[in-house]
């Protein structure tokens, strides 16, 4: 019916893939995007240097949950360093849409949490 | 009575637009409205014709332009029934008209400890900049809270007002509520303490006639680009006996009377807060836009943006999980800001936009109001002289998409 909402999408946003918290995450972080409200948070379990498990918790519009469930099914096993090498492109790949400028931060902020995540990042500069 | 709203869609050249293969249907007038043709054509007719700097120049279009601008100014003062156009500033908007009696009231009124008293239902231009004057001052914000229909609480008004209150700011009309305050009561128990009153108007010159004579107001200031006008103009209407002893705001031409190296005398009212070139063409385009208005007039207006929003809010409860804000229809202008249970409004609105609709979803710049009423955004439509029931239906039909769409 609608070409932004495509049936992939709508069917991670009804039915988010790792959506939870991790009992002991290694690495855990949260992030809003204060023009909406959205807000992610991504738990990792990891070992040797892989990701052994993934979970989310995110609040906001269709778009940005989608791209959470769908990111968080992309890096289940991969390594921290393969993690660092996904993009924008990947994302927008996996969602299959175009996006505005402002609907585009809806769909990013998750690949903000995980990287920042995977790189140590306490708080994000401001 | 019927409203010309056939004729007065032909004067709008936009809705003609199509968005992919549905009709434009344009329900976001709070935050800007569309400009008719007779407003257009004004602004394109001066550039064409009469441009020039004004106040200075000894040749024919400067003069010309001079007269245009000035005639403007009158327009507003006539169309508000000010004391006397020297009490009608130009300014960018609301939000510079709001900064400007910070800084040239504020600055030299408010002292440490002193309070500023403002409502619940502020938009940010009329908050920030007083949150910004506090900070430099030492002075404190208290706030009128409002009730869970969107209203004033206005029992506790007394109390607020304290020795040490120096000014009231207060929207007219509630940009998310669409509630329109009772701000003559406002003005009354606060000049009965002798303490100023200023008015965010934004929301409610555009929407229905006010007489600033028996309002009695110190100051209220609101856009031309919500007004059918152009953007980049705003009005600051301020009390003479205010505005005289004022500081002026902006340094540099046209504010002064006389320069010296290291001093100058400041220019007459209302002159003085206007440094620099002015947005001549958009003070054009602003009294063609106070004529169509006065042409269809407010009164014929606010009557049918409350027929669409009373209408809106009756068939708006057939929505499941949909939850609207604010007072009944008859206390409001013609705007509703709702929200759908589970659904996020930026979704909404995505789905909407692909049935042609504009509406807003987020905060509306009223940040501490949504988050008093535990939520990040909503929806909000808002009607203006344009809208028709019709559209009404295709926004109730779009939104029961919506809600197919999302439903888990």
């Amino acid at each position: 019916m609608d070409a932004l909402y495509r049936e992939e999408i709508l069917e991670h946003y009804k039915f988010p893939r790792n959506r939870g918290a991790l009992q002991h995450p290694d690495i855990t972080y949260k992030d809003t995007n204060p023009l909406c409200g959205d807000e992610v948070q991504i738990d990792l379990s990891i070992k040797e240097n892989r990701v052994t498990d993934v979970k989310f918790q995110a609040k906001g519009c269709a778009i940005s949950q989608a791209a959470t469930s769908m990111l968080t099914d992309m890096i289940e096993g991969k390594t921290l360093d393969e993690i660092k090498q996904l993009g924008k492109k990947e994302i927008l790949e996996a969602l299959g849409i175009e996006l505005g400028p402002v609907r585009l931060k809806c769909a990013l902020l998750c690949l903000k949490v995980l990287k920042s995540g995977v790189y140590g990042i306490k708080e994000w500069p401001t | 009575m019927t409203f010309p709203t056939e004729k007065i869609r032909s004067d709008f050249p936009i809705l003609k637009r199509k968005i992919g293969s549905k009709a434009l249907v344009y329900l976001d007038n709070a935050a800007s409205s569309q400009k008719p043709k007779q407003v257009i054509e004004a602004m394109d007719a001066f550039y064409q014709s009469s441009y020039a700097n004004i106040h200075r120049g000894i040749y024919t279009i400067a003069e010309e332009a001079t007269e245009l601008y000035e005639n403007a100014r009158k327009s507003v003062a006539r169309f508000l029934n000010a004391a006397s156009e020297s009490e009608i500033v130009f300014t960018r908007g609301t939000t510079e008209g709001i900064n400007l009696v910070r800084f040239a009231w504020g600055r030299k009124n408010i002292e440490e400890g002193d309070e500023i008293l403002l409502t619940e239902m502020e938009h940010h231009s009329n908050l920030v900049p007083w949150q910004l004057l506090a900070q430099e001052k030492g002075a404190t914000l208290k706030f009128i809270p409002f009730d869970a229909q969107g209203r004033l609480q206005l029992d506790r008004l007394d109390s607020l007002l304290t020795p040490k209150t120096k000014l009231a700011a207060c929207a007219f009309a509630s940009n998310t509520f669409g509630t329109i305050n009772p701000v003559e009561k406002i003005i009354a128990a606060a000049h009965a303490k002798g303490i100023p009153v200023l008015l965010d108007a934004a929301q409610a010159v555009p929407h229905f006639k006010i007489d600033l004579q028996k309002l009695d107001c110190d100051f209220l200031a609101f856009s031309s680009h919500k007004m059918l006008g152009p953007t980049g103009i705003g009005v600051l209407y301020g009390k003479k006996r205010h505005l005289e002893k004022m500081d002026p705001f902006l340094g540099g031409g046209e504010m002064i009377k006389k320069v010296e190296w290291d001093h100058a005398t400041w220019n007459d009212i209302p002159w003085k807060f206007e440094a620099g070139t002015q947005s001549i063409a958009e003070a054009v385009g602003l009294h063609a836009a106070i004529q169509y208005l006065n042409h269809v007039e407010l009164d014929k207006i606010f009557e049918h943006d409350q027929s669409l929003v009373r209408y809106c809010m009756e068939r708006l409860p057939e929505i499941d999980g949909l939850t609207m804000y604010g007072p009944p229809a008859h206390e409001r202008t013609g705007l509703i800001a709702f929200s759908i249970r589970d659904i996020h409004p930026h979704d909404i609105a995505a789905v909407l936009d692909r049935n042609g609709i504009c509406v807003r979803a987020g905060h509306h710049c009223t940040q501490p109001l949504h988050r008093k009423l535990g939520l990040e955004a909503t929806v909000r439509a808002s009607f203006y002289l344009y809208n028709t029931k019709e559209e009404v239906d295709l926004l109730v039909d779009g939104l029961k998409d919506t809600v197919k769409l999302f439903r888990k």
